[in-house]
This record gives C-alpha cells, structure tokens and sequence, in this order.
C-alpha cells in the first residue's frame, strides 16, 4: 500500500535501510553496538517525555504540547549524524534532538513549564525550546522563518573557516513558505554548507501534505534549486542517520547543500489543541501504527542480538522515573520575577520602559502584590 | 435573534455574506474541514464547498497575493490569516499592493477583499500568537482596520466589511471569541464603517478603547463607579478611517480622556486619538490625556496578565485623570 500522506509515488522510491518488519535490506551504517542503542534509547526517551507532557497538559500543568510521536526516528536518526559542532535550526517537533544533543531534560521541562528556569524567561510559550550549548537556536512560531537563518548560518561558517554544517529542520507545510523558496536557492547559490531536513509528516495541522504542492514528491524541489534531493523512509531511524550523514559529509566538503525528505507519519493530533478525526479518517492513521519507528529498530536490534526482549519495558520504566524526577524539581520553581518583562528587548533596558515599568510597579505595590526582587528601576 | 458568542457571530456573519454573494469566498490555512483553528468558519466548506470556502498551502504572502487577483477580477475574497502575527509575511501584499491598487491605478483598479484574523493576548500564547499590530495597518493609506468587541458588532461589521469596494482587515479579538455573548439577528445587517459606539455614558473621564479592553474598560468603570466617578466608554471599533468627530465629541463632553489599548504604547494607537484631541479640542481638556497599553516589549508568556492593561491599571488611570 503506498503511504498516501507522503509524495513519493510509491514507497520502494524510498531510501530504506530497515524494512517495516525490521530487516536489514541495505548496508549498516557505521554505528557501534553502544550507538545504536543510544540511538534506540533517545527515541523512547522523546516517545516517554511527549507522554508526560501530554500528562501534564491534561492536568493543566502545561499550556500546550506537541508531540513528535510516530516521527522519533526521523528526528534522533537524522540529527545523530550531526557533529557537536554542527547548529540544529528547529522546527516544530525537534525538542527532542535537542535533548540528545545536549539540552538537559530539566530546562526542557522548565520551558514547557514557562517558568523561572526556563532560558527563555518564559517568555515564549510552550514547546519552544533552545540551547546554546549544543548550538540549538531559539525558534520562532513564525513557520518558515529558520530556513534563511540557517543558510546564513553557513554562509558565516564557510566565512570565517569554521567546520560546522547547519542542518536546518522544517515540516512539509513550511516548505510552502517563502522562507523556503528563498533559503533553498541562497544556499544553492552560495554553495552553504547547510542541510535541509523536511521532515514530511503527512499534515499540516490539517491540510494534507498532496494539498501543500503538486510536485511528485518533495524532493523533486531540490531539482529546480540546483540541490540533491532523497526521499527517505522516515520511520526507519538508520536509513535517517546514513542519508543525513551523507548529505552532511557532502556540505562539510564544500559540495553544497542538499535536501533531505523524511517520509513519516504525526501519529496525534497536530498539537493539544488539535481533534485531527474533524478531517483524517482512522483508516489513514491504522497503516502507520505498524510502522512504528521504534518497534522498527527494537525488532532489529533484538534480532542482532543486541537487545533482549522486554528490554525495551525496562528502559521505559527508567525513562520515565528519569523524567518525573525532573517534572518534580521543575514544579516547585521561583516565581517568574517582573522585572523579566522590560529586560532583554535592549542590551539595557531604556529609559521608557524603565518608567513603564516603575509605573506599573507603583500600581502593584499600591495592591501590596509587588515582591522583593520586582523591585523599582533607578530613573 | 439568538444570543451567541462572538465567534458564532464571524461565522454566521460569513455565512450570510456567502448566502448573499455569489462571489464571496473563504480561503486560508485550515479554514476547510477543520473549519479554522479558532473554528471561525466551522461547516462553510460542507455548506458552500471545497469551491466556496477552502484550504491554501502555507503561505501567507500567497493567500493575499492571490486574494488581491481575484478582488481585481470580480470576487468577493475573505482571506483568514491564522493568527495576525503570521500575517507579516504578507505585510508586502497588504501594503504596497492591496492598500495602493486603486490609488497607483487612478481608481481604475480595486481591491474589494477582507483579510480576517484573530489578534491580541490573552491565550498563552506567547510572543507570536498574541500581537496586537493595528499601528502597522493603520499607518498604511489605503486599508480600513476593523475591529468588534461584540457579537452584534462582528456580524454587521463582518458584513459590512465584506461589501466594501476597498481592502478592510478585520481583526477579530480571540480573547472574546468565546467569552462574550449577545443578542444577534438572524438576517444580514449591516454596521456602518467608520462609526464609534458608545458602551455607557457618563460624564467625569472619557475612556476610548476597542477590540478586546472594551470588557477590561466596563470592569475598570464599575470600579470607578464605586468611588464615585462616571465613565463615558466609547467602542471606536472602526480604527480607519476613525470616526474623528465623534471622538472630539465624546472628548469635549468630559473634558479627560483615557486611551486604553493591549498594543505597545511609542507610536501606537493611542498616539494617534490623543494628537487628534490635543490639536482640535485641547482647551476644552481638563487634565492631561492618558494611555493605558501594553510595554514596550514583545509579548511575553508567563507574565501575560501582567502586560496586558487590566482594569486596575485603567481604574488608576481613570482616577488620575479625574482628580487632576
Ligand atoms: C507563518 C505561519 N503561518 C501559520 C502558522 C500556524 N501554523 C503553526 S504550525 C502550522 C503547520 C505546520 O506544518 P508543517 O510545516 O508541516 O509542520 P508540522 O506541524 O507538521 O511539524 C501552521 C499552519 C504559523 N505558525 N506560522
Ligand atoms: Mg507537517
């Protein structure tokens, strides 16, 4: 059966490593035995955390949560081929990556929960995450944007002699963007050492993938930027890995950019707020649910040897004793302070906004709600 | 007559106007089956269908690019742009196209479109689903903005809006989608453009607000009530063209003015209806003008209810200006 969400004309056009039953039908990447379990454990820990904070959205812990479950592989397996020193440009769903890169759990945690420890000052809403550690830019909802940004990026690492590839992270939906269009050719023009990774979920909150472009496939785009393209099987985690690797080896070796497709499925609705059954039938979501990414590698990696059966239960069961210790230690935050409201527009915060801010202060006080720490700017 | 929410309100005000008109049509990013993500126009596809009321690829710029060649060429388009933070990306279209065709074709060529879309704060959503960024469009020739805080209002404005000969944006204020109710009529009606409407007469302090401080501004009022001051609210709902005269009006019966709007404040609206009383009725004003807005900032998160004016900011404003 083809996966009518994706573009590809039928699936075997896809780069596979796994196949749906978890066999091997292409060469194995170069990962060690330790590396392919990690590459097994971060997916479930992205799998186990959406579950939590799904958990807490229903208890009104969190405002808003969307998931990347049944998208795992397309996310780990792909942003595992990037070096430390690499940027990883985020879309919507790649929180994730994020946290195999280096974003500790707990300020992933403190995002969702917008408080006191978030980076951000919880001045963004939920699910927006960064770490600058592991050279992860704060996003914006604003779709689209990120594209040009990371091809930027690049353009200043060849600049300045840096060894560094940008791999920029978009949806299907976005590559209707203009922010697509004008970073697919920059990069193209300027031989940008970047690497477009459109993960195709199938939807765009609701529009259907087909309804986003008439192209054959998504891929078929890099044509006419004067990139190469591959269409991958986004729920097989290796073939993600391998593709991306090689479309980074190539960008690394000044060869140019290139676009990465990963074909998989949003399991859920497009975020907490969405009820997808007003316009997708349970019959398209039934095919996918035997594709699932990890139950894919679990499957392979059990065959190999490598992991015992039931294993996969036990690592859960840590995940989430991992992660609720860290929800634990997030909920009893410090209050955001105020002052958080004028700071961060400017290097300094300017003198009309230390008096907007005074004033409203002054407002406050006078209801004896103004706490230490929100205290007054000196005019 | 039904008493429904505003949101019912945009909807049944679509659906009448496609009733009517042939050449009107609802387009953008999940309008279609999902019926908007607000649900704005929730059952118009199954109503009218795919060809009447519809889903574009994601692309704002696209949506009123494409929106101003069908008003040009005989249509009636209602174009949605998700939330009026994404509608940047259009900001070229809007602007320097859909504001200038009648003007850069000595009225040759028109743009007779709606562009629809949710703005202001209070959802928790952050720097990019809350902005209020009327400034940007009533600083641009060309365009009416339009904005209701009732249910009465957002249907006959809607209407109105819809038959218009020039490009109106017609922003709808989420927060009261679901949050206010009112009295409706079954039929199309219209409300007249560029018409203010008085919320509640009083005679102390004139409070001008729209969109969604209208509510913040009635609770501010009850309180000054409490301490003995009456407010004078007025609706101006219909940013540009401003009804000027009844603003003066509404000015001179008090003699204090209040300006309370979510936008940040340097060059916001309020700017503009403060320069206006002070350079056409200043001597009949008793204290200073004052606005009650938002900071200087991007819209936080977390602290929200803080940047948002509430009604103790206004009430403090209202009693400033009346002890003056
Ligand atoms: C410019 C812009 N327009 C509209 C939106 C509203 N919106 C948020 S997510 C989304 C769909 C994104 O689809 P896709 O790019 O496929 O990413 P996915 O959600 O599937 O990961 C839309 C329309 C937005 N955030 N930005
Ligand atoms: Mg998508």
């Amino acid at each position: 059966m083809s996966p009518t969400p994706t573009m590809s004309k039928s699936e075997l056009e896809l780069f596979q490593i796994l196949n749906h039953e978890g066999e091997l039908v292409d060469s194995l990447p170069k990962l060690s035995k330790k590396e392919l379990k990690h590459l097994l454990v971060s997916m479930l820990r992205v799998r186990c955390t959406d579950g939590r904070m799904l958990n807490l959205q229903r208890a009104g812990r969190v405002g808003f949560v969307g998931t990347s479950t049944g998208q795992e592989a397309a996310m780990i397996g792909s942003a595992a081929a990037l070096k430390k020193q690499d940027w990883l440009w985020s879309g919507l769903r790649e929180g994730g990556a994020a946290v195999m890169r280096g974003l500790p759990l707990s300020e992933y945690v403190a995002q969702m929960y917008c408080n006191a420890n978030d980076t951000a000052k919880g001045r963004q809403m939920c699910n927006h995450f960064q770490h600058k550690g592991s050279n992860y830019p704060s996003w914006s909802s604003v779709i689209g944007t990120q594209i040009p940004h990371g091809v930027g990026a690049a353009f200043a690492a060849k600049q300045r002699g840096m060894d560094e590839v940008h791999a920029i992270y978009f949806g299907d939906g976005a590559s209707s963007s203009n922010g697509f269009h004008s970073g697919m050719n920059f990069a193209a023009v300027w031989k940008a050492p970047c690497v477009f990774v459109l993960v195709n979920n199938g939807w765009a909150i609701s529009v259907p993938a087909r309804d986003q472009t008439r192209a054959a496939t998504f891929g078929a785009k890099a044509k006419a930027y004067g990139m190469p393209a591959v269409e991958v099987d986004g729920n097989d985690a290796l073939a993600c890995y391998e593709a991306t690797r090689l479309a980074c080896e190539r960008a690394r070796k000044g060869e140019g950019p290139g676009l990465v497709v990963l074909n998989t499925y949003r399991m859920a609705g497009h975020s907490s707020s969405d009820d997808p059954t007003k316009y997708r039938t349970e019959e398209e979501v039934q095919p996918w649910l035997d594709r699932d990414p990890i139950a894919r590698l679990e499957t392979f990696l059990i065959g190999k040897g490598q992991l015992k059966k039931g294993e996969v239960k036990t690592i859960i069961d840590e995940l989430n004793t991992e992660i609720d210790a860290v929800i634990h230690e997030q909920e009893a935050a410090d209050p955001m302070s105020w002052r958080t409201l004028v700071e961060d527009v400017y290097s300094e915060v300017p003198a009309h906004l230390r008096h907007q801010y005074n004033e409203f202060l002054r407002i406050e006080e006078s209801y004896g709600e103004a706490r230490p720490g929100d205290g007054a700017f000196p005019l | 007559m039904a008493n429904i929410t505003l949101l019912k309100a945009v909807n049944e005000g679509l659906r009448g106007a496609m009733q009517n008109d042939p050449s009107v049509l609802c387009f953008g990013e999940d309008v279609g089956p999902k019926g908007g993500v607000f649900l704005a126009t929730e059952n118009l596809t199954s109503e009218f269908g795919e060809g009447r009321c519809f889903d574009t690829p994601l692309s704002e710029d696209g949506i009123i690019g494409t929106a101003i060649g069908m008003a040009m060429n005989g249509l009636r388009p209602v174009a949605e742009i998700q939330f009026q933070d994404f509608i940047f990306p259009a900001f070229d279209q809007i602007v320097s196209e859909a504001a200038k065709m009648r003007y850069r074709s000595g009225g040759q060529y028109t743009v007779p479109m709606v562009i629809r879309t949710p703005y202001g704060g209070g959802i928790r959503g952050g720097l990019y689903h809350s902005q209020s960024g009327e400034a940007y469009f009533c600083h641009t020739p060309g365009l009416k903005v339009v904005i209701p805080s009732t249910p009465y209002d957002a249907k006959g404005l809607l209407i109105a809006a819809i038959q218009d000969p020039d490009p109106v944006l017609f922003m709808e204020p989420k927060a009261l989608y679901r949050s206010v109710k009112g009295e409706v009529p079954d039929e199309n009606y219209t409300v007249d453009l560029s018409t203010l409407r008085s919320v509640k007469e009083g005679d102390d302090v004139t409070v001008f607000c729209y969109g969604a401080m209208v509510p913040v501004v009635e609770k501010a009022a009850a309180l000054a009530q409490e301490k003995g001051i009456s407010t004078n609210i007025v609706d101006l709902r219909t940013l540009l063209p401003l009804d000027e005269e009844g603003v003066l009006e509404h000015a001179k019966r008090t003699g204090r003015v209040v300006i309370v709007h979510e936008a940040p404040r340097f060059c916001g609206y309020g700017s503009e209806v403060s320069a206006l009383i002070a350079e056409n009725v200043i001597e009949y004003m008793e204290a200073p003008i004052k606005r009650v807005t938002g900071f200087d900032t991007p819209f936080p998160n977390t602290l929200e209810h803080h940047y948002l004016p509430d009604e103790r900011r206004v009430l403090d404003a209202i009693e400033q200006t009346a002890a003056y």
